[in-house]
């Protein structure tokens, strides 16, 4: 549950952002990171809250990990972690 | 172990960088012979640590005299069993309470959330804080969020009890404080740790200066590191090479999300909501400012003061035998293994677990009973 994971900022809605994790897009509030985002920035998303802003140059290199757990199956244990912090964001969003 | 097994086990890790794998590994064994002890053990503090140090089969690349032991990483795990028995009780009492899934199954005194949700109490499992608040707003019902993890989730707690919630909305607090435990574990007798790796995303909230009065007062290294394997084998390069030179200080290897003073808006909204106190944690010890409490200002959101929470009831017979026999505080403390545990894989499952190490994804036995914990070399 520590690992979070990262996404794509699609839209910002005042206090809550529009995040794309791999094609699933979902809601992740923006209460507690500490510099402003835009569309287009990669945070790091911890049970519903983006934590983090990741900085472009470090983008690929966060990325990698979690590219390979999703590739992993249902059962599991990191993958399914992984899965549950996208779900962490509530309903999913289908129009933007 | 010789180059060449050292070799194959970093290509079978599929590591994204072999060479790199290769020449990380190589340095560690370097450092360990120049330190010149056997075993010399660090001690990291996260579960997901853990679950990429056995997922990617790192201590087989590990040198033999380096002991790398999970400690009390896992923040349901530590839950201790009356933090579990007051969840139960509020949801026995028709109360519906709402938590993360990890904490269903994790046993009580007498019984379990998931014991309770199968005798009819109302228990929802849920991904976040927030929706925890949404299923108060869909209803009339009190909803009791019981929350759990370390201060990285805690935020989040106390950001959606600073977001005006439903007045039928109150937090029953697990949540517990990383860095006064460390001072609990380094102090042990027969732990032994000789430098900590600390986990990458608590540090993103606390910042890496919070671990200096840490280092100043117990002369160990801290160094925090990121979770893919390379990141884990680069920290624990850095934490061998302080211990081997006696230099102790803290190191932060994970700097793409990791600063020296950490994220300033999400501590200010922790402490404005959390106060530290003192309490157990399960099968480890009594932890000063180990547990994260609701300031008296949240009172009206504290599960503690707004329900009377009859605890006696649950405590009319003792914990199972088997319950008697789990050796999870040890394993936490750094002092055993899940290897020399007698339930482990036998009596005690993931489907059926005796202690709260099996429970949770990110307890070490369960970690060790999906992906196998020390590969034999």
């Amino acid at each position: 549950m520590c690992l979070g994971v990262p996404g794509q900022i699609v839209e910002v809605r005042d206090r809550v952002a529009i995040v794309d994790f791999w094609g699933v897009r979902r809601e992740t509030r923006l209460d507690v990171i500490d510099e402003l985002v835009v569309p287009g920035d990669y945070i790091l998303n911890h049970v519903g809250f983006a934590i983090r802003k990741i900085p472009a140059s470090e983008i690929g290199e966060t990325l990698a990990l979690y590219e390979r757990l999703l590739t992993e199956s249902e059962g599991d244990l990191m993958a399914t972690d992984v899965r549950g912090e996208i779900g962490a964001g509530g309903r999913e969003v289908s129009d933007v | 172990m010789s180059e060449l097994a050292t070799f194959d086990a970093a290509r079978e890790l599929k590591f994204r960088d072999p060479a790199r794998a290769r020449a990380l590994a190589d340095a560690l064994e370097r450092l360990c012979t120049e330190t010149g002890r056997s075993p010399i053990s660090v001690m990291h503090v996260c579960g997901s640590h853990e679950q990429a140090i056995a997922k990617f089969g790192l201590r087989a690349v590990l040198p033999r005299a380096l002991d790398v032991i999970m400690g009390p990483g896992c923040p349901v795990c530590v839950t201790d069993l009356p933090e579990v028995d007051e969840a139960v009780v509020l949801a026995q009492d028709g109360v519906r309470v709402a938590t993360y899934g990890d904490m269903l199954k994790v046993p009580g005194t007498a019984y379990s959330l998931a014991d309770a949700k199968g005798a009819g109490a109302r228990v929802d499992v849920v991904y976040s804080a927030t929706e925890a608040v949404e299923l108060a707003r869909d209803t009339t019902e009190e909803v009791v969020f019981f929350a759990s993890g370390f201060e990285t989730t805690a935020v989040a707690t106390a950001a959606i009890i600073l977001d005006d919630p439903p007045p039928n909305f109150s937090v029953l607090s697990a949540h517990k404080y990383i860095p006064p435990v460390m001072e609990i574990v380094a102090e042990m007798p027969g732990t032994r740790v000789e430098g900590f790796l600390a986990a990458g995303h608590a540090a993103t909230i606390t910042g890496w200066a919070i671990f200096e009065r840490f280092v100043e007062r117990h002369r160990i290294p801290v160094v925090v590191a990121g979770f893919e394997p390379l990141d884990i084998l680069a920290g624990l390069v850095k934490l061998v090479e302080l211990v081997r030179d006696r230099t102790p200080r803290v190191v932060n290897m994970f700097p793409r999300c990791v600063t020296a003073g950490g994220n300033r808006n999400a501590q200010e909204q922790l402490w404005r909501v959390f106060r530290t106190t003192g309490g157990r944690w399960r099968g480890i010890a009594h932890v000063p400012n180990g547990n994260l409490r609701l300031r008296d200002e949240f009172s009206h959101v504290d599960a503690r003061t707004r329900f009377r929470i009859d605890l006696q009831r649950l405590w009319t017979h003792a914990p199972s035998a088997l319950t008697q026999l789990c050796i999870c505080g040890d394993i936490m403390a750094g002092i055993a293994s899940p290897s020399t545990c007698r339930l482990f894989g036998r009596e005690c499952v993931p489907d059926s677990p005796v202690g709260a190490c099996m429970v949770s994804s990110e307890g070490t036995c369960r970690i060790w009973h999906q992906y196998g914990g020390h590969p034999q070399l």
